[in-house]
């Protein structure tokens, strides 16, 4: 197959992409990757639970990891580590490293860059500006890569998995976990986290809090926590003062779309990611996204099914160009966000709808909404925000034209 | 035995020391934390203001306009960025005597392209402002520049030609002998000085007391703000007033010279002299002003927020004078905006209070502080040449400001270097962007300790007791 295939981000998205575009039969497939080696975040996830899906064996991030390594090793797949993309444009590819500024030719870009963390900036918590206060990606990556113990008494804002991941990892190394604070009513973490990370460790769960103060000079002493209304405005009573010399902050992940915005993309305001059709193709035919630059994703084996949809789609792009019309995707009732947000028509293969809930739900109905009425219903046993919802949509089913909408109904948690 | 002591590292300490290096003078800038500009010189709006604010034939107006005339060939001559931008004090058309009215004192003072602009003009110029305003008091000769960068290049400038930096030395009294200034004490060491000027900011009137000169108070007054993402840049084109109220100028929406969208600061008298805390008053308080200016203004785009205390001295105009009750005493109080524009021409007017006391003599040789290479401003072919010829430059350690270790090492290396990861922070804008340091801190934290030649576990935020980390998970090292 003619053409270049150049791979932005070398974690299991971009990876799992490169292995399945060559698998496919591109020849010439190029990855550049910021970091030293390969692998992204799973770089610095010790844990286990990784693997489960995909391969049925419970890995950690580090081995899952290596198992791509090791595939692309076996491969004529270019690999530029340590290089930074700093410039997108159609056919091009701008990227430094000690060996110089290079201009990378790209008739197919597939974008894997993964996300960022939000910060205590973002939330704009009062207080001072201490030595203490990190992301929880930020300090797991201190401890498990450097070695470094950020904290021995810790609080953390937000019940999304790394925090909960974090929460025992520090307990583990004998730090003191105070509690974890969440501002909803429910946490954003898988229950099996909830159990292995807070419950083994009989750490505190403090639903409906959040943090309305940041104390110490030098170094954090302490915050201030308040108890949440109906609408997530602090409450003035019951607020009290949590001592501790570490806050981390798991408040959410938000993609890395800086080089989407470099190239015009359409961006999702709901996923923070770049709209994509069913081919992981966005708003620029030839360019590509899947991973955690679309939507975070809960478990990485969905992430490198992901990435090898996506590189079908380049190798298929590459041959023959992927044109049509497309139907738009929205979120309707009780749902958060969906991926794709279009489906480029006809579609002749069955097409995978991957969205969130945006409140718990028992024994929830979800449906898929066309122009004339439902295409399809699904019932599940429950769904919650932590577990993104996968729907197959047979081809046969969806319309030629007009818009669709997945919507949930259900009993609230 | 010290020719001059500068007491105080802010912007007016060191455009002091820069001034005075430019005479064969031994000058010592005596800073009691960490690094420069940790004071209000480090944490206000970088605004260059016309000066049409200031009530005529006080200090502050003349150096306002004087300074607004040095600026943009000071920064260029020190490698500072400086924008031209021009500012707006909007209005509605029920207000306009307000405006007149500034406009008048501006004429007053000297500042020149002043000019009342209307609907249609300001629509032009600011789309996303309130549709309620419909006027506006337009300054050409106002702009923003970096306060950090400012302050350091003045420093760094000092100190290639002569000029003496301590920090973490906190001058706890002075000796002084018949109405003259003999000694500074810095704890149990004393320094012998002929002038001493006192740039204290926040402590000034305090030190002035301690030294016996003429007593004044400053009030402690405090200003918050809250930084938004760069990907708002083109949000407002001007530096955006209200009405400028009794206690400050208001809540303002700038541009900054970064590229980053700024809103405050809000003004709030404190009892403290050191507490720069956000509160959540400040916060809410902005988010509300800012969208009274701008309805669309996107607030959930935020990155950080900061305070600092203004110097407000009580009698309102600067204090900038020699002590006629200690001789050898100069006072730089109560600098407060437009305080960094007058930065500049308060330099000369300290060097020139200096003058009355001892001999000046102009150096031979004026040296210029080493080039600074920042990466990120360079077009394809210069970061292609940088990367050849130091291979360092070639990796990016902060991809939201495109930071290269190039440049880390470099400022390491430069006069009056980074000791702590905040002072890095100013220099080179690292862990500045928005992800706030969530990819870099990690990276930034063993390049640093390997560059100072310590262990990651000790590096500091901002000085002893914020360590960034409290222990190696191995005895030994990581």
């Amino acid at each position: 197959m003619k053409g270049r295939l150049v791979v932005v981000g070398g974690g299991p998205a971009g990876m799992g992409a490169a292995l399945e575009a060559h698998r496919l039969g591109v020849e010439d497939i190029v990855i550049v990757e910021r970091d030293i080696h390969l692998g992204g975040i799973l770089q610095q996830c010790i844990h286990s639970g990784f693997g489960l899906e995909l391969f049925g064996e419970e890995l950690t991030g580090v081995e899952y990891g290596q198992r791509f390594i090791d595939d692309l090793s076996e491969t004529g797949i270019k690999i530029f580590n340590d290089t930074m993309v700093v410039g997108l444009e159609p056919g091009k590819v701008r990227a430094v490293s000690s060996n110089g500024a290079v201009e990378i030719r790209a008739d197919a870009v597939i974008l894997a860059m993964g996300c960022r963390e939000r910060t205590r900036g973002a939330l704009k918590i009062p207080g001072t500006r201490p030595a203490g206060i990190i992301t929880a990606g930020s300090a797991q990556r201190l401890l498990n890569i450097q070695g470094l113990l950020p904290g021995k008494r810790a609080v953390i804002l937000g019940s999304g998995d790394v925090g909960l991941i974090m929460a025992r990892r520090l307990s583990l190394e004998g730090a003191m976990v105070a509690a974890v604070v969440e501002i909803m009513p429910w946490s954003n973490g898988l229950p099996r986290n909830l159990v292995q990370c807070l419950d083994d460790f009989a750490i505190p769960l403090l639903l409906s809090h959040t943090i309305v103060g940041i104390e110490g000079r030098q170094r954090i002493e302490g915050v201030h926590i308040a108890p949440v209304d109906k609408a997530f405005q602090p409450r003035a009573d019951n607020q009290r003062f949590i001592p501790c010399d570490l806050l981390l902050l798991s408040v959410g992940l938000l993609p890395e779309t800086e080089l989407c915005r470099q190239l015009g993309l359409d961006l999702d305001p709901l996923t923070g990611g770049p709209c994509v059709d069913q081919h992981m193709q966005t708003s620029l035919p030839g360019v590509f996204a899947c991973g955690n630059v679309v939507h975070v994703h809960d478990l990485v084996d969905w992430v490198t099914l992901e990435g090898r949809r996506a590189a079908a789609g380049a190798a298929t792009w590459l041959t023959k160009s992927l044109q049509g019309r497309h139907l738009n995707v929205e979120p309707g009732e009780n749902i958060h966000s969906v991926v794709p947000q279009r489906i480029l028509s006809p579609s002749i293969e069955d097409i995978t709808l991957s969205f969130r809930v945006k409140r718990p739900f028992e024994k929830p109905s979800f449906a898929l909404r066309g122009p004339k009425g439902v295409l399809l219903e699904k019932q599940r046993r429950e769904a919650l925000p932590a577990i993104m919802v996968e729907l197959k949509v047979p081809a046969k089913i969806l319309p030629h034209e007009g818009e669709l909408v997945i919507e949930c109904r259900g009993e609230e948690r | 035995m010290y020719d001059v002591v500068i007491i105080g590292a802010g912007v007016i300490g060191c455009a002091a020391a820069y001034s005075l290096s430019h005479y064969d003078l031994k000058v010592v800038v005596l800073e009691k934390g960490g690094d420069v500009a940790l004071g209000a010189s480090g944490a206000n709006s970088g605004i260059v203001h016309a000066g049409y604010d200031p009530p005529p034939g006080t200090l502050m107006a003349g150096l306002n306009v004087r300074g607004n005339a040095l600026f943009p060939q000071l920064c260029k001559s020190l490698g500072v960025p400086f924008q031209a931008c021009g500012s707006l004090v909007v209005a509605e058309a029920a207000q306009e005597g307000a405006l007149q009215n500034l406009l008048s004192r501006g004429n007053a003072n000297g500042v020149s392209g002043l000019a009342i602009l209307g609907k249609k003009e300001l629509k032009e110029r600011e789309p996303n402002l309130n549709p309620r305003f419909d006027r506006a008091l337009f300054a050409p000769s106002a702009g923003v520049t970096s306060p950090w960068d400012l302050t350091l290049a003045l420093a760094e400038t000092a100190s290639v030609n002569g000029v003496e930096f301590r920090f973490n030395a906190e001058v706890t009294g002075f000796r002084t002998k018949a109405d003259s200034l003999k000694a500074i004490e810095i704890g149990t060491e004393r320094i012998e000085a002929l002038v001493v000027i006192n740039a204290a900011g926040i402590y000034a009137d305090q030190l002035a007391n301690l030294a016996g000169a003429e007593r004044y108070d400053i009030q402690p007054r405090k200003g918050e703000y809250i930084v938004l993402d760069k990907e708002l840049a083109g949000f407002v084109h001007h530096v955006i007033f209200p009405l400028p109220k009794k206690q400050s100028k208001g809540i303002l929406l700038l541009p900054t010279v970064e590229g980053n969208l700024l809103v405050g600061p809000t003004a709030v008298d404190t009892a403290t002299r050191d507490d720069v805390s956000t509160t959540g008053e400040g916060m809410a308080e902005i988010c509300r002003e800012g969208k009274m200016l701008a309805p669309t203004l996107p607030l959930d785009k935020a990155i950080t927020s900061y305070a600092g205390l203004r110097a407000v001295p009580k009698d309102g105009d600067f204090v900038l004078r020699a002590s006629a009750k200690v001789r050898g005493w100069i006072d730089a109080g109560g600098i407060h905006s437009p305080g960094l524009t007058a930065a500049p021409a308060i330099g000369e007017k300290l060097a020139r209070l200096v003058g009355a006391f001892i001999p000046m003599v102009p150096k031979a040789r004026f040296n210029p502080r080493p080039p600074l290479e920042r990466f990120a401003e360079k077009n394809w072919g210069e970061k292609q040449r940088l990367i050849q010829d130091n291979p360092r430059y070639g990796r990016i350690i902060c991809r939201c400001e495109e930071v290269s270790e190039g440049e880390i090492i470099e400022a390491c290396q430069r006069p009056v270097p980074p000791t702590t990861l905040d002072s890095l922070k100013r220099r080179l804008r690292v862990a500045s962007g928005r992800c706030q340091g969530g990819f870099c801190l990690p990276r930034l934290l063993d390049l640093f300790a390997k560059e100072l030649g310590v262990l990651p576990e000790t590096v500091t935020k901002s000085g002893p007791g914020s360590e960034v980390v409290v222990q190696p998970l191995v005895k030994g090292g990581s």
